[in-house]
C-alpha cells in the first residue's frame, strides 16, 4: 500500500461500535481504522448499515428520533461524542455529499459559499477566493465561471453533484463523506466524479459509499466489506476484490448474493 | 343478462357515475359562485349609468300616486315586476297582465315618497321630456324638474327662458363647489388643528405662556369661524328656481347644488362620460345623507389599512408559532393538542373573537395604556375603546391558525436533502430554519396569508364591536402628525353594505348602493389577494425546488 509519509493510519478509529434505532440494532461492534488521505470504500447489500455507519461519522444520524449508541468514533485524537465538542464544529471538520444531489435553492456562488456564511464569513474577497478554489477543486469551475449568480437548479444532475461537492469542501474539511454520490448519475458524470475523487484524495480522507463494485475498485484504496451490521472485512481493495480472506466477501464481489 | 351485468362492473370500475359526480358537484359550485357574481354585477354596476327620464301618462280616470301629480308620473324606470297579489278584471276574472312598474320619482322634499307604482295596464302613453332637469342636491336627494329662473344676491333674477341661463348656471355651479371645499378645509383642517392643540393645552395646564397662546387660538378660531359663515351666507345667497313635475314651485340654494344633468338630451358619449365620473365620484368622495348619496372612499380606505395592518400581524406570529410547532417542539400528546386547538380555533365563530377583542383589547389592554401614556386625557379614551388597530388585531388573532396550518404544511413540505445538506455545512438548527428552509416556505406562507386576508377582509361582524364606526370623521392615516393613527375608529366595506341595506331610513333607495358597495368589496378582496399570489408567484421561481 502507498503510503504517504504524512498520513496516519489511525485518523479516523472506531472502536467497538454498536448503534441502535430504537429497539433494532443496525450496527455490531465495528472497530476499524481509516487512514488519512486515502479513499476508504464501504460496500455491501442494501441494510447492511454502511451508511448508518457513514452518517455517524458526522453526526447526522443526531436527527432521528430514539437512536442509540456504543462504543466509540475517534477522529484525530478527540472522540466526536466528547460533550465538550459541538456538532457544528465536528460537520465542519467532516463534510458530507449526498446520495442525491441537494443544491439550495440560490446561486451557484451562494451555494458555495453557504458553509462559510454561516460560520458568520462575509468578507467578499475571502468568499471570491473560496467560490474559485472550491469550484475548481470540484472540477467544476470552467463550466459555471460565467454564470456564478445564475440559480444552481439550472444545472444538470452532474454538475449539481459537482457543485455540492465544492459546497462540502468549501470550509476546507479534513474529511470527506460520500454517500453513494454517482448513484443517480449517468455514466460520464460518473466518471468526472471519479477523477474528482482520486484528485480530491491529495488534500482530503474520502470514505465513499458505494453499490458499484468497478466504482469501489476504480477509485478505492481500502474496502470495508458490511453484512448485515457487522464488518465483515476490511482490506486493501486490491486485495479484497482479488483475494478475499472470507467467504461472504467472496460470494458477494463474485455476485453470488446480494 | 350477463353482458349487462358485466357493463356494470366495467362502469363501477371505471368509476364513470363517480367522474360525472365529481364534475356536477363542481359544476354546481361554479354556477353558484357565477351567479353570485352575476347578480352583484348586473345590479351594481348600472347604478352609475345616468338613466332616461320618462314621464308616464295614467289612462284617464286613474290617478298618479305621486302627490298632485295629475294622470302623471315622472322619474327613472327602476324596474318591472309582476304582482303577486291577484288584480280581478271588471268582471271578476285576473286581469291579463299584473305587470307593475317601479319608478324613482325623487323630489322627496315635495312629494314625501322616493317612488311611485303604477301598474302597466294602467298606462296610456310614455314620454321623454326633453327639457328636463336633474338636480344633484346635498340635502334630499335627486330632484327633477324644469328650471324657472336664478335669484342672485343683488334682488335680479334671470329668467331660465334668457340665453345667458345654461352658462350662468354652470359658473354658478362651479363656484359654489369650490366655496363647499373652502368651507370643508376651513371647519375640517384648520378649525381641526385649533382644537387639537386647544386639547393639548387644556392636558398640560398650568404653564405661563397658556393664557397668551389660548387667546390667539381664540382669535384665530373666531375668525376662521367668520370666514366659514360668510362662505355659507354666499353659499345661500343665490337661489335657484324650479318647478316640479306636478307644477310646484320649490327653490334650492345654489351651495346646495353638487351637479346636475338634463338626462334626457344626452348623447351616448356624454353618458358614458357621465357614467366614468359617477364611478369615479363613489371611490373617492365621502358618504353624505346617512351613507345612501356620495362616495365610500374612507371606507374602501379603512378595509384597507385593517386588512394590512391584520396580515402585518398575523404573518410574523403565525410564523413564529408555526416554527416553534413544528421543528422545536417535542412531537407528543401535548403538541398534538395544541395542534387540534389551534385548528379548532379557526371555526369558533367571529362574533365571539369580537366579543374577546373588546374585553383583552380594547378594555383591559387599551384601558392600561389610556392609564400609563394618556392619563392627562382621561376620561376621554384614546386606545381604550374601539379602533383600527384593535380590530386590526382581533381580526388577526383569528386568522392566525390559518397561517400556522399553511406554514407548518409548508415547512414539511421542505425536503429532507435539504436540511441535511445545510446542517453538513456546519449550520446550526436556526440557520437551517432560517437560510434554508423559511426561504424556501414563503410561497406556503404566502397562500396562508392569501386565505387569511381572504376570510379577514370580509369580516363584520368582530368589527362592529372594536371600532368599526357608520360614520368616521377622519380616516386612520392622514396627513396631520404622526400620520398614522392607530387609535382612530374607521368605515369598513362590510359593515358599511350591512349599514346601507338595513339600517338606512330608505332602504330601497339605499339599494343600488348595497350593491355597488358589495361589487367594491368583492373587487378590493380580489385585488389584494392578486397581489400576494404574484408575490407568491415570484417566490416559486424563486425557490423552486422542482430538482428533487
Amino acid at each position: 500500500m502507498k503510503t504517504p509519509t504524512t498520513s496516519r493510519s489511525d485518523f479516523i478509529s472506531i472502536r467497538d461500535f454498536c448503534f441502535f434505532y430504537g429497539s433494532k440494532q443496525a450496527l455490531f461492534d465495528i472497530s476499524m481504522e481509516i487512514p488519512e488521505r486515502q479513499v476508504t470504500a464501504f460496500i455491501g447489500p442494501s441494510g447492511c448499515g454502511k451508511s448508518t455507519l457513514l452518517r455517524n461519522l458526522n453526526r447526522m444520524n443526531d436527527l432521528v428520533d430514539g437512536i442509540r449508541h456504543t462504543g466509540d468514533i475517534v477522529i484525530n485524537g478527540n472522540s466526536i461524542y466528547d460533550p465538550h465538542i459541538e456538532v457544528i464544529s465536528l460537520r465542519k471538520r467532516v463534510g458530507m455529499v449526498f446520495q442525491k444531489s441537494n443544491p439550495f435553492p440560490k446561486s451557484i456562488y451562494e451555494n458555495v459559499v453557504y458553509p462559510l456564511r454561516v460560520a458568520g464569513q462575509n468578507k467578499k474577497a475571502v468568499l471570491d477566493e473560496t467560490v474559485e478554489r472550491s469550484l475548481k477543486g470540484a472540477a467544476l469551475w470552467n463550466e459555471v465561471k460565467d454564470r456564478l449568480h445564475d440559480s444552481a437548479l439550472g444545472l444538470s444532475g452532474g454538475q449539481m453533484q459537482r457543485l455540492c461537492i465544492a459546497r462540502a469542501i468549501a470550509n476546507r474539511p479534513e474529511i470527506l463523506l460520500m454517500d453513494e454520490p454517482c448513484s443517480a448519475l449517468d455514466p460520464i458524470a460518473t466518471v468526472k466524479v471519479e477523477e474528482l475523487i482520486q484528485e480530491l484524495k491529495r488534500e482530503f480522507t474520502i470514505v465513499i459509499v458505494t453499490h458499484n463494485m468497478q466504482q469501489a475498485t476504480r477509485c478505492s484504496d481500502l474496502t470495508a466489506f458490511f453484512y448485515l451490521g457487522k464488518l465483515i472485512e476490511f482490506d486493501e481493495t486490491h486485495k479484497i476484490f482479488s483475494n478475499p480472506s472470507n467467504k461472504q466477501t467472496e460470494d458477494y464481489i463474485t455476485g453470488r448474493f446480494g | 343478462m350477463s353482458s349487462d351485468h358485466d357493463l356494470k362492473k366495467t362502469m363501477a370500475a371505471k368509476g364513470e357515475p363517480f367522474v360525472w359526480l365529481t364534475a356536477m358537484g363542481l359544476s354546481v359550485g361554479l354556477l353558484m359562485v357565477a351567479g353570485l357574481l352575476g347578480i352583484i354585477i348586473a345590479n351594481g354596476v348600472p347604478v352609475f349609468w345616468p338613466d332616461r327620464v320618462v314621464q308616464l301618462t295614467l289612462k284617464p280616470g286613474i290617478s298618479s300616486p305621486v302627490p298632485g301629480g295629475g294622470s302623471e308620473i315622472v322619474g327613472e324606470l327602476v324596474q318591472k315586476r309582476v304582482k303577486r297579489i291577484p288584480i280581478l278584471g271588471a268582471d271578476g276574472s285576473p286581469a291579463a297582465d299584473q305587470t307593475e312598474i317601479q319608478v324613482f320619482v325623487g323630489n322627496k322634499d315635495a312629494y314625501a315618497i322616493n317612488f311611485a307604482f303604477a301598474n302597466q295596464v294602467d298606462i296610456a302613453a310614455e314620454s321623454f321630456p326633453p327639457d328636463i332637469y336633474r338636480f344633484e342636491r346635498l340635502e334630499y336627494g335627486i330632484a327633477f324638474g324644469y328650471p324657472r329662473a336664478i335669484k342672485l344676491p343683488d334682488g335680479s333674477s334671470i329668467p331660465a327662458t334668457s340665453p345667458d341661463f345654461p352658462r350662468l348656471l354652470a359658473e354658478l355651479t362651479n363656484e359654489a363647489t369650490d366655496r363647499r371645499h373652502q368651507i370643508e378645509f376651513i371647519e375640517k383642517r384648520e378649525i381641526g388643528a385649533i382644537n387639537s392643540r386647544l386639547t393639548e393645552l387644556r392636558v398640560k395646564k398650568g404653564t405661563t405662556d397658556t393664557a397668551a397662546e389660548l387667546a390667539s387660538l381664540d382669535a384665530d378660531y373666531q375668525r376662521l369661524a367668520a370666514e366659514a359663515r360668510t362662505l355659507r351666507q354666499q353659499q345661500a345667497a343665490t337661489v335657484l328656481v324650479y318647478g316640479t313635475p306636478t307644477g310646484l314651485e320649490r327653490t334650492l340654494a345654489i351651495g346646495d347644488l353638487v351637479a346636475y344633468t338634463q338626462p334626457n338630451l344626452l348623447t351616448l358619449p356624454q353618458q358614458a362620460g357621465l357614467f366614468l365620473h359617477n364611478i369615479w365620484n363613489f371611490l373617492t368622495l365621502e358618504p353624505r345623507e346617512a351613507n345612501t348619496e356620495g362616495g365610500i372612499f374612507p371606507a374602501i380606505f379603512g378595509t384597507f389599512v385593517m386588512t394590512l395592518l391584520m396580515s402585518l400581524a398575523v404573518v410574523p406570529f403565525g410564523v413564529v408559532a408555526a416554527i416553534y410547532l413544528r421543528e422545536y417542539a417535542h412531537q407528543g400528546f401535548f403538541v398534538r393538542c395544541v395542534r387540534i386547538a389551534v385548528n379548532n380555533l379557526a371555526g369558533v365563530p367571529s362574533i365571539v373573537f369580537g366579543v374577546f377583542g373588546l374585553g383583552f383589547f380594547v378594555y383591559f389592554v387599551g384601558a392600561s395604556i389610556d392609564g400609563w401614556f394618556f392619563n392627562e386625557y382621561l376620561p376621554t379614551p384614546t386606545f381604550g375603546t374601539g379602533g383600527i388597530f384593535w380590530a386590526a388585531l382581533t381580526l388577526a388573532l383569528m386568522t392566525v391558525p390559518v397561517v400556522i396550518v399553511a406554514t407548518e404544511e409548508a415547512m414539511a413540505a421542505v425536503p429532507r436533502g435539504m436540511r441535511e445538506g445545510s446542517l453538513s455545512c456546519g449550520a446550526s438548527k436556526w440557520q437551517t430554519i432560517q437560510r434554508i428552509v423559511l426561504p424556501a416556505s414563503l410561497p406556503g406562507i404566502l397562500t396562508g396569508l392569501i386565505l387569511a386576508m381572504a376570510r379577514g377582509a370580509g369580516e363584520v361582524a368582530p368589527l362592529m364591536l372594536v371600532g368599526v364606526v357608520k360614520l368616521a370623521p377622519s380616516l386612520p392615516i392622514d396627513g396631520s402628525f404622526p400620520f398614522v393613527h392607530l387609535e382612530r375608529k374607521f368605515m369598513h366595506l362590510g359593515f358599511h353594505i350591512y349599514d346601507l341595506g338595513f339600517q338606512s331610513p330608505d332602504s330601497e333607495a339605499a339599494k343600488p348602493m348595497v350593491f355597488a358597495t358589495t361589487l367594491l368589496l368583492i373587487a378590493l378582496v380580489v385585488v389584494l389577494n392578486l397581489a400576494a399570489i404574484l408575490i407568491r408567484e415570484k417566490l416559486r421561481k424563486k425557490y423552486a425546488t422542482g430538482a428533487f
